[in-house]
């Protein structure tokens, strides 16, 4: 099965790593390439998109800053159209009770739709412990259970694996998971995607317990949204008897109306097209038609940490389009695995600090920092999340985390250029230093900057002194060197 | 109108000509400028690495200095978002509801150079010559926290006997990112890298971007590769004119 | 220890002390423009056909030929209130299994909104269109949607929908795009998808 993320480096080492296999970071290159040309193109056609965002961000706020409201209505309507409410506040609760439920129709296997947030919970990992085994049914899924990696990626878990690599994936593992793969497979992804269908089928007909996320709750009509693309969803949540749905506390909407922006911005934003092959709606448990057994597991694990977060909470808002991961720089050279978490890039950036707190494990306080601002994220986010703003803050959070124990060289510079540029005249006498700061660390590299890049001449004199002595340029005070580059 | 020029730090201890080329260019364009010398620093290094407590005094000194132009004009699109986007946020911090006014009332009468000129000034014209390949990168705080939008490019377009050159994935972030470019180093160099490489491919001379920090960076990364191609700020090439090329070949 | 639903209900409640909801309802964008009929119906036609399903337009006369034209080889269910007759169908009664389903090589449905915007078709599994099963385990799915069922957009689909009403929006056959993000069509859910776009009943009948 899957491994887990315990245990990482920190952001910088584990990009180090990262960035030195080139496979992995053509494989990365030539993804996010074509799923951001994808995007932009489908954008495009909206004439509105910014006013789309706009309301996209408001549905999601709103229910957020009412949402102890919105969570007893959901738990209400639910429970009238037929299905029980259960509620988690860590991980360990969610998995019991889905465990619990399980076992309670004495099944030894679930079948999966892909969820972000039975990852983050580890749910497969807590079901093994009790004999049960969960089978990840969405093809990235399935390729990165089979291949006992991780998901690096939100949308496109095994977005760091090429064709050939998944075709040796399923030549290898797929056989000791059920119906091995056909003797002929090439690397083609149809071909691939057509041996996933037979490997899958077997589970789909027989299983007695399917386990979903969901990517909406609507608190006014007790309804469940899965938004998908293979039909591995519809079969998951359509042919087993019993149902267990985990869900995050934020993804409630308050209206069904809501539902409209939202599925307008998600299939443009995630996967590039209009909208994706299969979104499926339901609101309880329906006579006659799928599971007649219905659960809701609504969880915290650290999102109420979040919400208290005035200017993090806006990261609840985020509907996993993953359009952040596509166009971010550094997500892009990195993948997604160096984050350490289900949730990599940007919003993993600010997400994982604020569902688990900083100051703890320097892994988490890494990932702030793990950024060039470059704002990339914010521009794309249909959810208008200010990731770059967040990520400000989370770094001042740790700063502040912190502090009161021995400084590190890091603050200890930070209070020395504060008392510097506190005073223009401290200033003025450390620029008259800056020039033998450069041969300093021309001559004793390589540092952090110098290892592969050169650093610049030191001027002769400071912008500062050039304008006292010659009066801004207007005289040539005594040499005319304003031409001096 | 007073006008103030914010060197920034960076530009004042290491890329003076950079500050010059701004002076020169207003006083050209018929705008003199005062350099308050109280400045410092925007506050920026401080604020993007998380001490904003230590940015606080920074930001009184940088306040003081400013208060009461009807513009300060800055060369350079990060330093000129801290003021208009972090400043606010350090200041609530701060507890100082008249840090907070001053900065309220001051952050909008900062500009990006190119906003001052095209937005304050109306020219995109700015009678300047100089004779070489030049591809223009935009830097992230211009492109996305400003919006400066093809302000750089109008304002390049018209520089007699340039051949600009577009670079490809020009939007793209060239790794410096301040306090990125030491903490994630190899993740800094493998975008920077990818930056040169782009440059090159447009078998440009020169680089050009509206903010020296950037240009740092890759110049630093062209320079170890030993590329040939050189980087100016956008200010110098705006500042060039026929008479200063000639003193330029002599540099 | 209080119970978990009382926890996180209080915790709730202690993360927002002093956050007011922004009074300001932000209302999606809708197409200013009204849209003939007739080009909602070509727009959704084409907009079907992008994801590489199979679009016909046909008159009700036509209809039952062009349904059997459709039809793979072997069984085909339909929905027990199917409005047209499909020859030699096996009518759900609901009590087929899923491994029962899956010998069955076809499905005829209706719909009930088609939207023209995305190319998506919405089930809300009425006696037309049946239970979910039927129209997902079957490798074809041939819907029926009428041209006064098209609207322009995302929005006014959900303002016709039923929420009480489980549903399934289906634009294109079953497709993946997580190898190399190169769109695939054809995984779990039907492998094909013909849709059949005709007039509205009460015109033709």
């Amino acid at each position: 099965m899957s491994g887990t993320f315990v245990g990482m480096p920190a952001f910088p080492e584990a990009a180090r790593e990262a960035l030195t296999d080139s496979q992995l970071r053509h494989n990365l290159a030539h993804a996010t390439s074509t799923i951001r040309a994808k995007r932009a193109k489908v954008v495009a056609e909206v004439p509105d998109w910014e006013e789309l965002r706009l309301a996209g961000a408001a549905v999601k706020e709103r229910a957020l800053l009412d949402l102890e409201t919105q969570l007893v209505r959901l738990e209400e309507t639910l429970t009238a159209n037929g299905a029980t409410v259960h509620w988690a506040r860590d991980a360990a609760e969610a998995n019991a009770i889905v465990a619990g439920i399980a076992k309670a129709h004495a099944a030894t296997e679930v079948v999966k739709v892909k969820s972000m947030v039975t990852q983050e919970i580890g749910l497969n990992e807590a079901l093994a412990e009790e004999g049960i085994a969960a089978w990840e049914t969405d093809l990235a899924e399935l390729i990165v259970q089979l291949g006992d990696d991780l998901p690096s990626h939100i949308l496109v878990p095994a977005i760091h694996r090429n064709r050939a690599e998944i075709r040796d994936i399923f030549r290898s593992k797929m056989g000791a998971a059920g119906r091995p793969a056909p003797d002929d497979l090439t690397d083609e992804p149809a071909v691939l995607a057509a041996a996933a269908r037979e490997h899958l089928r077997e589970k789909f007909l027989r299983a007695k317990v399917g386990v979903s996320g969901a990517n909406f709750a609507v608190a006014e009509t007790g309804t469940l949204v899965v938004v998908e693309s293979e039909g591995n969803g519809r079969m998951c949540l359509t042919l087993p008897e019993v149902l267990v749905s985990v869900v995050g506390i934020e993804k409630v909407v308050s209206r069904w109306e809501d539902l409209d922006p939202m599925l307008r911005l998600l299939p443009r934003s995630s996967t590039g097209e209009r909208m994706n092959p299969y979104t499926s709606m339901w609101s309880g448990i329906a006579p006659g038609d799928g599971p007649q057994e219905v659960h809701v597991v609504l969880l915290d694990n650290g999102r109420t940490r979040a919400l208290a977060d005035e200017v993090g909470r806006q990261a609840l808002r985020c509907i996993r389009c993953s359009a952040c991961l596509n166009v971010c720089p550094v997500y892009e050279r990195t993948g997604g695995h160096a984050y350490g978490s289900v949730y990599p890039g940007p919003i993993g950036a600010i997400l994982n600090p604020l569902l688990k707190g900083v100051g703890h494990d320097e892994q988490t306080d890494s990932l702030p920092y793990a950024s060039t601002l470059c704002g990339a994220c914010f521009e794309v986010c249909p959810v208008r999340i200010d990731i770059p703003s967040v990520l400000v803050d989370q770094r001042a959070q740790v700063v502040d985390a912190h502090r009161g124990g021995v400084p590190k060289p890091e603050a200890m510079a930070m209070k020395g250029a504060a008392y510097v540029l506190g005073r223009s005249r401290r200033l003025s006498a450390v620029e008259r230093l800056t020039g033998i700061g450069m041969r300093f660390a021309r001559r004793f590299g390589p540092t952090a900057w110098t290892g592969a890049r050169d650093l610049p001449d030191a001027p002769g004199e400071s912008f500062r002194d050039w304008w006292l002595r010659t009066d801004g340029g207007r005289t040539d005070g005594g040499r005319n060197d304003d031409q001096k580059g | 109108m007073r006008v103030a020029l914010m060197v920034t730090c960076i530009n004042d201890a290491l890329y003076p000509s950079t500050g010059q080329a701004v002076v020169r260019l207003l006083r050209r364009l018929g705008v003199e400028v005062e350099f308050p010398q109280a400045q410092t620093c925007c506050g920026q290094p401080m604020v993007n690495t998380g001490y904003l407590d230590e940015a606080v005094p920074v930001l009184r000194t940088f306040v003081d200095a400013f208060a009461g132009y009807d513009a300060v004009v800055t060369p350079s699109g990060s330093c000129a978002g801290s003021a208009r986007h972090q400043h606010s946020i350090v200041a609530g911090r701060s507890g100082d509801e008249a840090l907070q006014e001053a900065v309220a009332k001051l952050a909008p009468n900062v500009y990006e150079l190119s906003e001052f000129l095209v937005d304050v000034l109306g020219v995109t014209d700015v009678g300047a010559y100089y004779p070489h390949r030049v591809t223009y990168h935009p830097t992230c705080h211009s492109l996305r926290m400003l919006g400066v939008g093809n302000r750089p490019q109008r304002l390049l377009e018209a520089v007699r006997g340039i051949r600009l050159v577009d670079l490809p994935g020009a939007d793209q972030c060239c790794g410096f990112g301040g306090t990125f470019a030491v903490k994630n180093a190899d993740t800094s160099i493998a975008m920077g890298a990818d930056k040169a490489r782009h440059i090159r491919e447009t078998g440009a001379e020169i680089v050009v971007a509206g903010d020296n920090s950037c240009l740092t960076h890759i110049g630093g990364v062209l320079s170890r590769q030993r590329s040939g191609v050189r980087t100016v700020h956008l200010a110098e090439i705006l500042a060039s004119t026929e008479d200063s090329a000639v003193a330029e070949v002599t540099r | 220890m209080p119970d978990a639903r009382t926890e996180i209900l209080a915790r709730v409640r202690e993360a927002l002390v002093g956050s007011a909801i922004d009074p300001v309802q932000t209302v999606a964008p809708r197409a200013a423009t009204p849209v003939a009929t007739r080009e909602l119906v070509d727009l959704f036609a084409e907009r079907v056909a992008d994801y590489r399903a199979v679009v016909e337009r046909c008159s009700a006369e036509d209809l039952e030929d062009r349904i059997a034209a459709a039809l793979p080889a072997g069984q085909v269910i339909v929905p027990p209130g199917l409005s047209l007759r499909v020859p030699d169908a096996i009518v759900d009664d609901g009590t087929l299994t899923a491994a029962e389903l899956d010998l069955i090589a076809a499905v005829v449905t209706e719909a009930r909104v088609g939207i023209a915007e995305t190319g998506t078709i919405v089930l809300d599994h009425t006696p037309d269109q049946g239970r979910r099963a039927i129209s997902l385990v079957p490798d074809t799915h041939i819907c029926i949607v009428r041209e006064d069922q098209v609207v322009a957009d995302v929005p006014e689909a959900i303002a016709l929908l039923d929420p009480a009403r489980p549903q399934t929006w289906i634009s294109g056959p079953s497709a993946t795009s997580d190898i190399e993000l190169d769109r695939v069509e054809g995984v779990h859910g039907p492998r094909t998808l013909h849709v059949l776009i005709t007039p509205p009943r009460d015109v033709t009948s």
